[in-house]
């Protein structure tokens, strides 16, 4: 087991928002979670992630408690993430953002940075080569030395994946990597994605609105309703199950 | 192509570093060569200002206040017999000793709580300064505190610090140890850090950069060199106030950094040397001065958020754009 959710529960000024939820995520899967606006899959990142703090619950990686750990520390155990809105450094440029994604793999601080030691040269060396290999996967090569604020919504998009999976993560966490993309982009995502798990066997936990994209690509799908998981199974079982259609997926989708 | 281009900015970095050695050969005007000096002083400070308001982006406006650490520090030990050359690195210290207390809880505080947090410890220093008479000198402050006693070099002999081009060789050293220091952080995956914590805090934990860590020793580098340069201000001014430790202080130095272009290395030293000659030139306007001066700074801040350094580099990429496309054009007229 991954990663272990045990009755995580969150509230906000007394207002639930998650309670209870209780998951696993499986070794080396791709896992959606879905559910509508403001079920608290977001909120369920925050707390992976160590950005939020749960009101109670437990949280395990590799069946070492991280619970209270702050999240550059979680980040380093190796739970990588994207944000909704694409959260990207964008006073900086595409190789600055990636080469910070893989800082916490260097191990050169303040006086290795003063005086150039060895271990820093190799620091540099290392990191140098993960960022053009990192580049060429996410195809911005091209890009390497814009800003970041001249990108492209898809570009930007693939480089917040990019800065993910760069450092060699345990698990990486997607919040709506196709939100606000249109069907050609979304597939592009997709298949991005597809690649990083096949090429580095990452463990993806990704949440989704785009029903289609996640029964085409998800091997287990977590359904969330107003704080709570409702439904857990394959999309097979999943697009079959009467409860989530009626809460979540809707008429439409079952027409 | 990357190359040539690097190699290119290293030779203009070594002909400003010969520059900056022959010009005491070029300067006869005392008056000129000691706004020389200062400003070679005040680089130092707006230099290492810049690491932790620049770089880092948390505004401190306690600089003055490490300033005056550094100063009162340097003077007393002096005083006491201890050698300039070891009163000013313990001097140091203690301005970034007294930068890691301060730090640990205002660092903790998000945006303008930290800049109200140091600009009060500013003001404290300096109150403190006037009015512990039995240490400070209160108001009067400390006269007569010693040049830096000579250094003795092999081969060359023992230097004295009696004349300006001594003295003038002694602050650009340090000032090129400060430059070289900033470079060497800020040209790097560690420094990196510092600005990414500039920009996106919540981004920068999330890709595991220590956020608290970077800012604590953001501000205590920079205060570190605060302090240097306050040392040795004292030794060769020979007299200090509480003044030497005043709001004033850090916000003509602030001025000097937006101005010059916040987040480069280059702003900092030329708002440093051309902000004061800029007031000099300007003295003719008595009362007003600071009024003219005060819109000239708004203009500036609202066209060039990123003061000289960034006007300029957007002129060059312009001009540079603008090469290519007469390059692509005369192409396309050939082909």
């Amino acid at each position: 087991m991954l990663l272990q959710v045990e009755n995580l529960t969150k509230h906000f000024a007394g207002l639930a928002a998650l309670s209870a939820v209780s998951f696993e995520v499986r070794e080396s899967e791709i896992l959606a979670i879905v559910g509508p606006n403001g079920a608290g899959k977001s909120v369920l990142f925050g707390l992976i992630s160590g950005l939020l703090r749960a009101t109670s619950g437990r949280i395990f990686l590799q069946d070492e408690e991280i619970t209270g750990l702050k999240p550059h520390l979680r980040a380093c155990k190796g739970i990588a993430r994207t944000f909704q809105t694409t959260a990207l450094f964008d006073q900086l440029r595409v190789v600055d953002n990636l080469a910070l994604g893989y800082r916490l793999r260097t191990k050169s601080g303040f006086w290795a940075t003063l005086f150039h030691s060895p271990g820093w040269n190799k620091d540099k060396t290392k990191t140098t080569e993960r960022v053009e290999e990192t580049l060429d996967f996410i195809g911005l090569t091209e890009k390497a030395f814009h800003s970041v604020s001249v990108l492209s919504q898809l570009e930007q998009r693939r480089l917040s994946i990019g800065m993910a999976i760069i450092g060699e993560p345990q698990i990486v966490l997607l919040d709506e990597p196709t939100g606000g993309l249109v069907l050609q982009e979304t597939e592009l995502i997709t298949d991005l994605i597809r690649k990083i798990h096949q090429a580095y066997g990452i463990t993806v936990c990704l949440i989704e609105h785009k029903m289609r994209m996640v029964m085409g690509l998800a091997e287990r799908i977590i359904v969330l309703n107003f704080g709570r998981v409702i439904a857990e199974g394959t999309p097979m079982d999943i697009g079959g199950n009467p409860q989530v259609v009626e809460a979540y997926l809707g008429e439409k989708y079952v027409a | 192509m990357a190359v040539k281009g690097f190699l290119r900015e290293k030779s203009l970095y070594l002909l400003l570093v010969v520059f900056a050695l022959v010009l005491p050969f070029l300067i006869t005007d005392r008056y000129v060569f000691q706004i020389v000096i200062m400003g070679c002083l005040f680089s130092i400070c707006t230099l290492s200002m810049n690491l932790i308001l620049g770089y880092t982006g948390q505004v401190s406006l306690a600089h003055a206040g490490f300033f005056g650490i550094g100063s009162y520090s340097v003077a007393l030990m002096t005083k006491e017999g201890v050698s300039f050359w070891l009163a000013l690195p313990l001097a140091s210290l203690l301005a970034a000793a007294t930068g890691l207390l301060i730090g640990l809880p205002t660092l903790r505080t998000r945006g303008s709580y930290f800049a109200i947090a140091t600009l009060c410890f500013g003001v404290i220093i300096s109150v403190v300064a006037g009015n512990w008479i039995e240490v400070t000198g209160g108001y009067t402050g400390i006269v007569g505190i010693a040049l830096p006693s000579p250094l003795f070099f092999p081969g060359i002999g023992p230097i004295s610090f009696q004349t300006m081009v001594a003295q003038y060789y002694l602050v650009l050293a340090f000032l090129l140890l400060t430059l070289l220091v900033m470079h060497r952080l800020v040209y790097s995956l560690f420094g990196l850090g510092f600005m990414a914590i500039r920009n996106n805090e919540i981004l920068a934990e999330a890709v595991g950069v220590n956020t608290f860590a970077g800012k604590l020793l953001s501000f205590v580098v920079a205060n570190f060199f605060a302090g240097l340069a306050g040392g040795i201000y004292a030794s060769l001014i020979g007299s200090i106030s509480p003044s030497t430790a005043s709001i004033d202080l850090t916000f003509n130095w602030l001025i000097y950094l937006l101005l010059g272009g916040a987040a480069t290395l280059a702003g900092p030293i030329l708002g440093a040397f051309v902000i004061p000659v800029i007031l000099d030139q300007i003295q003719f306007l008595q009362g007003y001065r600071m009024i003219i001066f005060g819109i000239l700074l708004i203009v500036v801040i609202i066209y060039f958020p990123r003061g000289i350094m960034g006007a300029i580099s957007d002129l060059v990429r312009r001009a540079r754009a603008c090469y290519e496309r007469g390059k692509g054009m005369k192409r396309a007229a050939a082909g």
